[in-house]
C-alpha cells in the first residue's frame, strides 16, 4: 500500500518502497533522508535545532527536535526494521533573512550538528542542499533513494 | 518564574490580548495615515500552539509569502514578524506607486523597501503602545524582509523561541481594510524571560 508521510517540524518517520515520505518548507531546519538501497527502506528527519545538551531541563525533552537526539533515534529505528548499510542525503539550514547577527545562524549550526551526528553513525553523506537563503520542501522516495528538493525560486532539484 | 509559553494561565493570556489589541491598534492606525485607507481589525488572537500548528494557523507551509520581520532588544527581547499574502502587498504598494499586481518572488528593491518600511512602522507602534502601557524600554532594530514559504519563514521564530518547549506564543491580528479583509498577521513573538518581566511590571502574576 503506498502511503505519503507527512513530517512536521521536530518529527521523523520511516516508510519503505513505494512511500512518500514529505516535509515541507524547511527553513533554517534540516531534512535528513536515510536509506538503505537493498532493503528500500528509508526515513525523513525534520530537526529544528543542534544540541540537545543546550536544554538544562531534559524533561519532557522533545528528542525528535535535535540533531543530536533525532538521527540516532531515527537510524536506531530503521536498524531495528532490518536496514543496514545506510546512506543519507540532507537539504535545508538556510538562513532566511540576510542579517550578520550570529544568533540567527541556526541553519549554519544545525547543519554542522547533521553532520557530526552522521558521522558518529557512521553514515555517509552522499548529497545534500544545504545553505544560501531560500526555503526547501523534500519528497523522499524509499523505492529508488530518490530526494526532490523543491524551492520556490530554484525550481526542483534532484539529489 | 515562567520556564515554557504552554505554562501560561489563562489570566496571562488575557492580559496579552489585552496588549496586543492596544499595540495592534496603533499599529493599524500608522497604516490608516500612511497609505490614506480606513482599516478596521479583528480582536487579536492571543494562542500558545505547536510548531507545526502555528505554521498552519496562518496558511499551507508551502503558502508564499511576504515577510518582514522585525527584532526587538532592551527590557522585552523577542521579534514582531509580519506575514503578507500577496493582495495585502498589493495594497500597500499601489499607495506607493500606483496600481499594483505583484509577484511576490520578484519584487524590486523599491518594493522591497516600502514593505520593509510598512512593518517597520507598523511595529514600532505597536511596540510603542506596549512600552508606554508598561513603562519599559524596547529598541528594534531595522527590518528585514524575505519572501518564500510561509512554513521556511515560521522557522525562525520557532528555532530561536522554541528551544525549552514545543509550543509558541503567538499574537496574531487579521487587518480589514476598505471592506475585504487580508491575511495579513503581525505576530508579536515575545521570549519567555520578557514575558515575566513584562507581567511583573504589570502586576500579574
Amino acid at each position: 500500500m503506498k502511503t505519503t508521510y507527512n513530517i512536521g517540524i521536530s518529527d521523523w518517520k520511516i516508510g519503505v518502497a513505494g512511500d512518500v515520505l514529505v516535509t515541507y518548507a524547511l527553513g533554517s531546519c534540516v531534512g535528513i533522508c536515510m536509506y538503505d538501497k537493498i532493503h528500500k527502506i528509508g526515513g525523513l528527519s525534520h530537526i529544528m535545532l543542534p544540541d540537545s545538551n543546550s536544554i538544562a531541563d531534559i524533561s519532557g525533552l522533545n528528542r525528535m527536535k535535535f540533531a543530536d537526539t533525532a538521527i540516532p533515534d531515527m537510524y536506531q529505528k530503521l536498524v531495528q526494521q532490518g536496514a543496514s548499510n545506510m546512506t543519507c542525503k540532507i537539504a535545508g539550514g538556510a538562513l532566511m533573512f540576510a542579517t550578520s547577527s550570529d544568533k540567527f545562524n541556526i541553519g549554519e549550526r544545525n547543519v554542522v550538528a547533521v553532520r557530526a551526528a552522521l558521522s558518529k553513525l557512521r553514515v555517509p553523506i552522499i548529497a545534500s542542499d544545504t545553505g544560501l537563503n531560500f526555503g526547501r520542501t523534500v519528497f523522499f522516495y524509499p523505492e529508488n533513494g530518490v530526494v526532490e528538493v523543491k524551492s520556490t525560486t530554484q525550481g526542483t532539484k534532484q539529489l | 518564574m515562567l520556564k515554557r509559553y504552554e505554562d501560561l494561565n489563562e489570566i496571562q493570556l488575557d492580559v496579552l490580548k489585552e496588549i496586543g489589541n492596544i499595540g495592534s491598534g496603533n499599529a493599524s492606525t500608522a497604516l490608516s495615515s500612511m497609505i490614506g485607507k480606513e482599516i478596521l481589525i479583528k480582536m487579536p488572537e492571543v494562542k500558545t500552539l505547536a510548531f507545526q500548528e502555528a505554521i498552519e494557523s496562518n496558511g499551507a507551509p508551502d503558502d508564499i509569502v511576504g515577510a518582514i520581520l522585525v527584532n526587538l532588544k532592551g527590557d522585552i527581547s523577542g521579534m514582531i514578524l509580519m506575514l503578507t499574502e500577496k493582495n495585502f502587498a498589493d495594497v500597500i504598494l499601489s499607495a506607493f506607486f500606483g496600481e499594483s499586481d505583484v509577484d511576490l518572488l520578484t519584487l524590486n528593491d523599491n518594493q522591497k523597501s516600502a514593505l520593509s518600511e510598512i512593518g517597520n512602522i507598523m511595529s514600532s507602534a505597536y511596540i510603542n503602545a506596549i512600552a508606554t502601557l508598561s513603562n519599559l524600554s524596547i529598541a528594534l532594530e531595522p527590518p528585514m524582509f524575505t519572501a518564500d514559504m510561509l512554513g521556511a519563514v515560521m522557522s525562525v521564530p520557532i528555532t530561536l523561541f522554541g528551544e525549552v518547549g514545543d509550543k509558541l506564543l503567538c499574537i496574531n491580528k487579521t487587518i480589514q481594510i476598505d471592506d475585504h479583509e487580508y491575511k495579513s498577521n503581525m505576530l508579536l513573538i515575545p521570549t519567555v524571560e520578557s514575558l515575566s518581566v513584562l507581567f511583573s511590571r504589570l502586576g500579574v502574576s
